[in-house]
């Protein structure tokens, strides 16, 4: 038997269904392409809240801003090709914050530690230590497994199911 | 609390189809060519012998996982994180309304070594409970030969991140473990990783997908990232999952590929509460008042988030934290 495989993108997905006699708000239903489809370039909009932990959907085009956590990070890329690029903080230079990334106003002075090219599937870590910046000259999406921190943008009734 | 230190005692062997029957506590077990048989002072339940070994093996494996594992509506265990429920019937209502419900508290490697016994008696050669089923044989039958290989596979977590020097290593050809036949049609490449001299090691990125597409086993998510407690977990999910699960606390499905059909239900009654479909891409919470089961009809890939934070099932129990995740304000 020829199996074929249902994998979604930002130009052709599917959502599912939620049929409960429940409050939806509680599953809190929302699609990764279809949040990243309305997102800003580079917004971290979380679709997953376990307490003070998050996962973000980020729609990558173009160059991001340059990012540093207290703790590691990993993004999935879901569609597209996202190239990560990597500098080396100073212990000093780690931010100190709670959790979840935080935005730094400009690369940082480090030295350059190398770059990761990854595409649908692809797991990658985003090191404590280091700052990161996302960059493809296509749309892409990613979703980063993270802290809820000063980057995290909350639009829950915009993105998931209500009724 | 009433937890007997008893350990699993065989009660004998069936003349007809030479299996072993055993007592725990006040439970006994027995099985014959379809189907498990349980007995408790009050009461007895059969539970068909495919499901029975499938959701036993992976209770096993999953060390008894967050919160209750039911075996069916009956029957099934609750973690305490050290100590572990035997119940049946303790949550539904009819049960619960006729008096013929039992719970008995062991400790978990009581129930471990229990489980493991029975599980080891009543496998067959030929027979893989962690399989999807067009990918092993019937349970069905009367004793042939014993498995002597593990019964349980897969279960080794990150501790940090898959395929870190010194972590758990991502599946490959070398590992033993092909691509599965049900994600041929994919192409899998692997991240191209550039480190600038002296950083080598500190960069890393793995095909997650291939990863998955590799898992000779099915409904059996394990660790591959970590971020403080939160967990990111991967599985391959074919056919159904094998138990109805119970949370003790909020979790989150990432559906990665293809589709799976969940079936919702109030944890504590088993009222059913409907549906939910998860396509490629959706994202959907399971609150920690609900149970719930899937249902793949082909192979998918399922990613689950978990917050591994230790005493939150007492929060969630005692009323402290809301059993969903999200303030929509």
């Amino acid at each position: 038997m020829a199996y074929n495989t249902r994998v979604g993108s930002l130009a052709a997905y599917e959502k599912g269904v939620i049929e409960l006699n429940d409050d939806l708000r509680k599953y809190a239903f929302s699609n990764i392409f279809e949040v990243a489809g309305g997102a800003q370039p580079f917004e971290r909009v979380a679709v997953v809240q376990n307490l003070e932990y998050v996962a973000e959907v980020v729609r990558v085009e173009g160059e991001s801003p340059w990012y540093a956590a207290p703790h590691d990070e990993f993004a999935v890329v879901m569609d597209g090709e996202v190239t990560f690029h990597f500098v080396k903080l100073e212990e000093d230079q780690v931010p100190g914050h709670a959790g979840g990334a935080t935005r730094l106003g400009a690369k940082p002075n480090g030295p350059t530690m190398g770059k990761v090219t990854a595409r649908r599937g692809h797991q990658v870590l985003l090191p404590k230590g280091a700052a990161y910046q996302l960059a493809s000259a296509a749309p892409a999406v990613a979703i980063v497994q993270t802290m809820d921190g000063p980057e995290t943008v909350k639009r829950w009734s915009d993105i998931c199911v209500m009724a | 609390m009433d937890m007997p230190a008893t350990k699993i005692v065989a009660t004998g062997t069936s003349p007809d189809t030479g299996y072993d029957s055993f007592r725990l506590g006040q439970f006994t077990f027995g099985r014959d060519d379809y189907f498990a048989h349980i007995a408790w002072p009050k009461g007895n339940h059969i539970i068909e012998i495919d499901r029975f070994l499938r959701a036993m093996v992976r209770d096993i494996g999953w060390g008894f996982f967050y919160g209750w594992i039911f075996f069916d509506d009956i029957f099934g265990t609750t973690n305490h994180y050290g100590t572990v429920d035997i119940f049946a019937g303790s949550y539904d209502q009819g049960y619960k309304d006729q008096g013929i419900d039992h719970l008995e508290t062991f400790p978990a490697e009581v129930v471990k070594e229990a489980f493991e016994t029975i599980s080891r008696n009543w496998i067959n050669e030929g027979y893989d409970p962690l399989s999807a089923p067009l990918e092993t044989g019937s349970p069905l039958g009367s004793k042939t030969k014993e498995r002597t290989d593990e019964l349980v596979r897969g279960f080794r977590p990150a501790t940090r991140m898959l395929g870190l020097e010194g972590d758990a290593p991502v599946r490959s050809d070398q590992t033993g473990h092909p691509i599965n036949r049900a994600f041929a049609d994919l192409e899998f490449d692997t991240p191209e990783i550039e480190c600038e001299p002296g950083f080598e090691g500190q960069l890393h990125a793995i095909n997650l997908f291939d990863h998955i597409a590799r898992a000779d086993v099915t409904w059996n998510p394990s660790f591959t990232a970590i971020t403080g407690a939160s967990i990111c977990c991967v599985t391959s999910e074919e056919h159904m999952l094998p138990v109805i699960h119970g949370n003790d606390r909020n979790e989150w499905f990432i559906q990665l590929t293809d589709e799976i059909h969940w079936n919702i239900a109030d944890k504590n009654t088993g009222a059913p509460r409907g549906r939910i479909v998860m396509k490629s891409g959706d994202i959907c919470a399971m609150p920690a008042d609900i149970r719930h089961q899937g249902f793949s009809p082909k192979r998918s890939m399922l990613m689950v988030l978990e917050n591994g934070t230790p005493g939150l099932e007492q929060r969630y129990a005692s009323g402290e934290l809301k059993p969903y995740p999200v303030d929509f304000g």
